[in-house]
């Protein structure tokens, strides 16, 4: 089923959570929704669901306006976060659950659903729970339940809320691949929530980046981590060191920066800012540079450094122990830093009023040992 | 400057918010049998004290048997009432916002701080045929004062509470994604109550209902008042026993007690029972 949202937005109190959503998912599609708590990703979900009600827009699915539809006409598959499994009830009967509530005339006989749970249990490699209360599953276990309970009504959409965030590392990545397998089986159109980059990359075919109420990007992962729309994205995927630059044909030039490695851009003249990541960041000494290390911490592979800047403020790097001239990179020597990768945007009032200096890193813990 | 001074020296052993186990649980144990385990037992020896022979005839006696079966019918009727009344009053206090919510919310405690004989004065004063429920219903051809459904009322005002205050917390506690989960599922309201949220809230409820049972069949003061006291009619088994006690007839106030006492234990078993039953799949787990 094809879902089309536009002009979506919603307020709660005082708080715009849903700023004007435009979104297309292709049937068959999986999609994350990515960003931070309260960028409204969760919300998004739940409007879809018809758990929320928007305060404006459009919300289409194959062109029906599901607006018009209550929660439970619009079949859908919803999994939450905590599973939300019926305590009081198997394994088998939460699985059943959907088929038995519905209305007389549209429900199927008992030997079809039994049939159709055997079937679930089996799909989802579960049987050996079905006669279990969920309070004696682990958690890997309670959430393949409740996804196995959503695909039961056989839904157009499925929709997951962080289904993975309270689970362990270990059994997320197991439940990720399954998952995959789970849509590419059933070939449903999938939404699913997280604050988790890798888990939204690794899983989607796209991935929609959402940020204080909007959409900020829609790519892959790599269109994502290498050209980031909006500062909000750069900062988000990790390009955490920002400083100021200034553009020239294309060019950028910063004090005490070695801007050389970047790709010359359609940008125009005048002050611009950088974002990179910190592990794109390589300290080069040099006695005449105005950046100095403050602090230096080892992990062993990786030397992680400190730099301040007279005017700037700190700036934080990862450079890689054996790439670099360690014993050189010492505590306050002189180094201009060299961008590997980063991406520039042209200053406008709002992100100049925010310069190195107002939002300063927090410095690494010095060692003092 | 603060400086952070928790934990230095702390010992090994992680502390007990009460001092030592032994203590606490010592005082407790003394509590309980100066306050229940004594008076029990006291009242137990006093009624064997009689015999068999004439602890029945006490207890079979026409008059008895009707102080029993009034005491019964209308501790039933009140809890059926309180039953339905409380769950809806919990269910209104926990899942709507109104003007005045918390005053309700705190009248529901009335019945609990308000002596037992005020409580029977005032219910007296209005269904009296001179109060202001009393000839209404009189018309209708309802005689509230003097009857069992006098007994019942005054008990189901003082044990109603016991409902409310059992079912609210949890009620409160419920994941609201439970429901969430029935309505993506494509369940009614009325399924999602009978199918989701009543079952989770079934053994409070019938913990409320036993205890306001138990606590209707020992009601008193209330009913005194309202009831008129008239034996095989409206004469309720605890005013029994104290009218036996009243006349030096220490047996016969013990054997009906005791009758009320063993009344109480068994409902007391029912309800753990119930309870054990209806919250299995919390127990499947340990």
């Amino acid at each position: 089923m094809s879902i089309s949202i536009s002009g979506l937005t919603k307020r709660f109190g005082q708080t715009d959570v849903l700023r004007g959503i435009e979104l297309g998912v292709d049937k068959g599609e999986l999609v994350a929704l990515l960003g931070p708590s309260g960028s409204g990703k969760t919300t998004l979900l739940k409007i879809i669901a018809g758990l929320e009600w928007p305060d404006a827009g459009r919300l289409a699915v194959d062109g029906q306006d599901w607006l018009q539809l209550a929660a439970q006409d619009r079949r859908i598959g919803f999994v939450f976060q905590h599973y939300a499994l019926f305590p009081h009830m198997k394994v088998r009967d939460n699985l059943a659950f959907g088929l038995s509530v519905r209305p007389r005339a549209e429900r199927p006989g008992k030997a079809v659903i039994k049939a159709k749970v055997d079937e679930l249990l089996h799909f989802l490699q579960i049987d050996h729970l079905a006669d279990r209360f969920p309070a004696q599953l682990s958690g890997g276990q309670r959430q393949r339940v409740a996804l196995g309970r959503a695909l039961a009504i056989e839904p157009k959409v499925l929709l997951l809320d962080e289904p993975f965030g309270a689970l362990d590392a270990a059994i997320r990545r197991d439940l990720r691949r399954w998952l995959r397998g789970v849509h590419d089986a059933t070939g449903s159109t999938t939404i699913f929530v997280t604050h988790d980059q890798e888990e939204a990359f690794e899983l989607a075919d796209r991935v929609v980046v959402m940020g204080e109420g909007q959409i900020a990007q829609i790519g892959n992962a790599d269109a994502i981590h290498d050209h980031p729309a909006t500062p909000f994205v750069a900062r988000f995927m990790g390009a955490t060191v920002e400083l100021p630059v200034t553009l020239l044909a294309g060019r950028a030039e910063g004090a005490g920066l070695d801007l050389s490695a970047l790709p010359r851009r359609a940008l125009p003249d005048g002050a611009g800012r950088l974002f990179a990541r910190p592990e794109d960041i390589t300290p080069v000494p040099d006695a005449g540079a105005p950046w100095r290390i403050v602090s230096r911490t080892s992990t062993g592979a990786h030397l992680r450094l400190v730099l301040r800047h007279p005017e700037l403020g700190e700036a934080e790097t990862e450079v890689s122990r054996r790439a670099v001239r360690a014993e050189t990179l010492i505590a306050d020597a002189p180094v201009r830093l060299k961008i590997d990768a980063g991406t520039i945007f042209p200053a406008d009032r709002h992100i100049s009023a925010a310069s190195a200096s107002t939002r300063p890193h927090i410095p690494q813990k010095e060692k003092t040992r | 400057m603060t400086t952070i001074t928790t934990n230095t020296g702390a010992p090994f052993r992680a502390k007990r918010v009460l001092p030592g186990f032994t203590l606490s649980l010592g005082t407790t144990l003394l509590y309980m049998t100066f306050i229940v385990l004594i008076p029990v037992i006291a009242l137990i020896l006093k009624g064997a004290e009689i015999g068999p022979d004439r602890f029945w005839r006490i207890i079979s006696s026409p008059r008895a048997v009707a102080a029993f079966q009034i005491t019964l019918t209308a501790a039933l009727m009140a809890t059926v009432f309180n039953a339905v009344y409380g769950l809806l009053m919990a269910w209104v206090l926990v899942r709507y916002e109104f003007r005045g919510k918390r005053i309700v919310d705190a009248l529901m405690d009335v019945p609990f701080a308000l002596p037992t004989a005020v409580a029977g004065l005032s219910l007296t004063a209005l269904f009296s045929a001179n109060g202001w429920f009393g000839p209404v219903l009189e018309a209708m051809g309802v005689q509230v004062v003097y009857t069992i459904w006098g007994i019942a009322l005054a008990m189901a005002f003082t044990s109603v509470p016991f409902v409310v205050r059992t079912v609210q917390p949890v009620l409160e506690d419920m994941d609201p994604a439970l429901e969430q989960a029935a309505l993506t599922l494509g369940a009614r309201p009325w399924t999602i109550f009978t199918r989701v949220v009543f079952p989770a809230i079934l053994p409070a409820w019938l913990a409320g209902c036993t205890t306001a049972f138990a606590r209707s069949l020992g009601e008193f003061g209330a009913i005194v008042f309202i009831a008129g006291n008239l034996p095989f009619r409206t004469e309720i088994a605890a005013l029994l026993a104290y009218i036996r006690l009243e006349e030096f007839d220490y047996n016969g106030a013990a054997a009906i007690a005791l009758v009320l006492l063993a009344f109480a234990l068994v409902l007391l078993v029912v309800s753990n029972l119930l309870q054990v039953w209806a919250s299995r799949y919390r127990e499947a787990s340990r």
